[in-house]
């Protein structure tokens, strides 16, 4: 089950233009990450908060509904967030066209 | 019916102390329903009725007196890590990582977010999904946005005796800086613990001032040298110029000496189109016009005296309280005067008689402000006494186009460098008036507050979007245009060029016409010379002829229309008659 983890992880880490990507858990405590420490616990602390504030957007709206999932496109790169079960899946992708 | 209740008393009893009493309640009229009147309605049931429950909410918009802030950094340090697990081992933090990874919870999120984030990827590496495909098409109907301005930022004078910010200027590159001249021009009112400073800001930071400029008499003008944004030119409350280099600190490089300087502060200071970009002229109320060359300023290059009769004396000179000069025409300047009148002048006239073209004479009181149309140059704006006026070179008699006679004095005034239909104009009751003269031309489209205090100088940025306006107690108010305000409109240029043209013929044809008036009046005064060679010579009339003609004119014309009224009644007394005669004749 881990090494099918890791394959999915490389798989995506491997698609063009992804710089990098950051697991982490409720707490903001980054599992696993392909970048290094600093960026790591940036990307991990920054995003943990802005899912907070994202996901409880939604559910004022509508108390049923939940977030799944964040896309924050910027002039230099995409940050897509992936939410499930209290874990938090970032991905930085550069674009350019 | 009416209802009245009546309440009697003695007049014996008037002015006896009340003696007030409780008594229970006394039933005075009662109205019963009216069975008959019922019939007129309907009885309706259910009833649709629409209510909101939501909450009532305003907008309110406020501008906070003064926001200081700061830029700092902040290290972070890792955190979140549960009590048992110390961040700095990293024994520790892999071990729960590893713990972590073992979770059921964990591998499933991770492999079901991996697919949707591959998709996602895929996604973005396939197509831009944001791309803008309607941006080719114009706006279908242009949302015509109210004219609107905000402030977005005051910048104070540091000093607690608050001088008035007389000068302007924006840095000429990238427009991040402003340069501000501060002074008090309020005769004999500096006082002697006033500071001489003058600042240069960074819009974005209002709290200090990004340089001060240290002079030996403050400054009245500050003008960024265009073709070199470091340097800048200072013109003095005493009449010395004052060039400073932005990059060698805040004493001035060079001064110009003060012997060859004005006698007057100079009001206002122009760099010139030169090839060395070091040439500027200078302007004071001494009547003199003076060239510099900034490498040099021991003494003048060229100097001009703004005598009308041509004859070079300080005496007869008119003080200069504003000055022009359009890069396009670097041969021609435009000098506005202490006494209301506009000098064309030339620069390279062949003898200083000849320096002064043409006037133009329409203000009551100083000219403050003169600036050509960035658009259409032969079009000037001068501001003076109560009014601003717009004129044509070609006519020298009055301004094409001039506002009310406003309610306070007007100080500053320019135009937009990117509407050629819009200029602003500052006064003293602390107003700025952004003017459209193709939306409305008796009054300013937009009036704005600035302050409570006068506001004495304004300069808009090259954008067009921003705006700075200077006030009497040394805050620079910086202010944001709407996008309707700095953005041209469809066929602007053509229909302004239409408008001054068509005040322009106006105004050539008044003229024409009132020479053929004086015309007339001289050959019929000549006439009348003639006819009667004793009287004097110089055609002056006695203000007894005046009246004396004043009263002939007046009766004969009354009698004229007392004639015609007449004649009218005549008319219409003979029509009946006519008609009488048809009817009779009618009837008969």
């Amino acid at each position: 089950m881990a090494s099918e983890v890791e394959e999915t992880l490389k798989r995506i880490e491997g698609q063009r233009g992804v710089v990098g990507t950051v697991v982490c858990n409720a707490d903001g405590i980054p599992i696993r990450s392909s970048l290094d420490g600093v960026a790591t616990a940036q990307y991990a602390r920054l995003l943990r908060k802005l899912t907070v504030m994202a996901k409880s957007a939604v559910r004022d709206i509508d108390p049923q509904n939940d977030l799944t999932f964040l896309r924050l496109r910027s002039q230099k790169c995409e940050i897509m967030v992936g939410l499930e079960n209290e874990f938090l899946v970032i991905v930085i992708q550069n674009l350019h066209q | 019916m009416e209802i009245v209740h009546v309440y009697v008393r003695r007049r014996g009893d008037f002015g006896r102390q009340s003696h007030f009493s409780d008594r229970p309640a006394e039933l005075l009229v009662d109205i019963g329903p009216d069975p008959p009147l019922a019939d007129g309605f309907i009885h309706r049931d259910p009833r649709d009725v629409a209510t909101q429950s939501a909450q009532e909410m305003s907008e309110h918009q406020v501008n906070t007196e003064r926001f200081e802030s700061e830029s700092r950094g902040i290290n972070h340090v890792e955190g979140g890590w549960p009590k048992d697990v110390n961040p700095q081992e990293m024994e520790q933090t892999i071990r729960f990582r590893k713990k972590v990874e073992k979770d059921e919870n964990y591998v499933t999120s991770v492999l079901q977010l991996g697919s949707v984030m591959e998709n996602c990827i895929k996604q973005n590496n396939a197509t831009d999904i944001y791309q803008d495909y309607s941006e080719d098409e114009e706006a279908a109907d242009e949302v015509q946005e109210p004219p609107a301005a905000k402030t977005v930022n005051v910048f104070r004078d540091p000093n607690e005796v608050k001088r008035t910010v007389t000068g302007l200027s924006w840095h000429p590159d990238g427009n991040r800086k402003l340069a501000g001249a501060y002074s008090c021009l309020e005769f004999q009112k500096a006082s002697k613990d006033m500071s001489f400073d003058s600042y240069i800001w960074d819009i974005e930071n209002p709290n200090r001032p990004e340089l001060t400029l240290k002079p030996v008499s403050p400054l009245v003008c500050l003008e960024y040298n265009p073709k070199d944004c470091h340097t800048l030119a200072g013109g003095c409350y005493n009449g010395q110029i004052a060039f400073w280099d932005t990059r060698r600190g805040s004493q001035p490089v060079e001064l110009s000496s003060v012997e060859q300087s004005h006698r007057d502060p100079v009001y206002k200071l122009i760099w010139m189109q030169s090839k060395t970009g070091t040439d500027a002229f200078s302007a004071s109320t001494d009547g003199q016009v003076l060239w510099w060359d900034m490498r040099r300023l021991s003494e003048p290059t060229e100097r001009l005296v703004l005598d009308l009769s041509r004859e070079g004396s300080l005496d007869a000179a008119l003080g200069a309280s504003a000055l022009e000069f359009e890069a396009t025409m670097p041969t021609k300047f435009m000098v506005g005067t202490e006494q209301g009148l506009v000098l064309s002048c030339n620069r390279k006239a062949k003898s200083p008689a000849e320096k002064i073209v043409c006037t133009f004479d329409g203000h009551h009181g100083p000219v403050y402000a003169l600036q050509r149309n960035p658009f259409f140059p032969k079009n000037f704006l001068t501001v003076g006494d109560w009014t601003a006026r717009i004129w044509s070179e070609d006519i020298k008699e009055s301004s094409i186009m001039w506002t009310r006679y406003q309610t306070s004095y007007l100080m500053d005034a320019c135009w937009s460098p990117v509407r050629p239909a819009v200029f602003f104009t500052v006064k003293m009751d602390g107003v700025l008036d952004v003017w459209d003269v193709l939306f409305k031309q008796n009054e300013p489209t937009l009036s704005i507050k600035v302050c409570d205090e006068g506001l004495y100088s304004l300069r808009l940025q090259e954008s067009g979007r921003l705006l700075a306006c200077g006030s009497r107690l040394g805050g620079a108010s910086l202010l944001e245009l709407g996008p309707s305000l700095s953005t041209l409109q469809r066929n602007e240029k053509s229909l302004v060029a239409a408008m001054f043209e068509r005040e322009t013929k106006r105004e050539k044809i008044l003229e024409a016409r009132q020479r053929e008036l004086r015309l007339k009046e001289r050959s019929r005064s000549e006439q009348s010379r003639e006819d009667d060679g004793a009287k004097e010579a110089d055609g002056q009339e006695d203000p007894e002829e005046l009246i004396a003609r004043a009263e002939a004119d007046f009766f004969s014309a009354i009698d004229a229309e007392i004639k015609r009224r007449q004649k009218e009644e005549d008319k219409h007394r003979e029509k009946d008659v006519c008609e009488e005669k048809e009817v009779r004749n009618g009837a008969e």
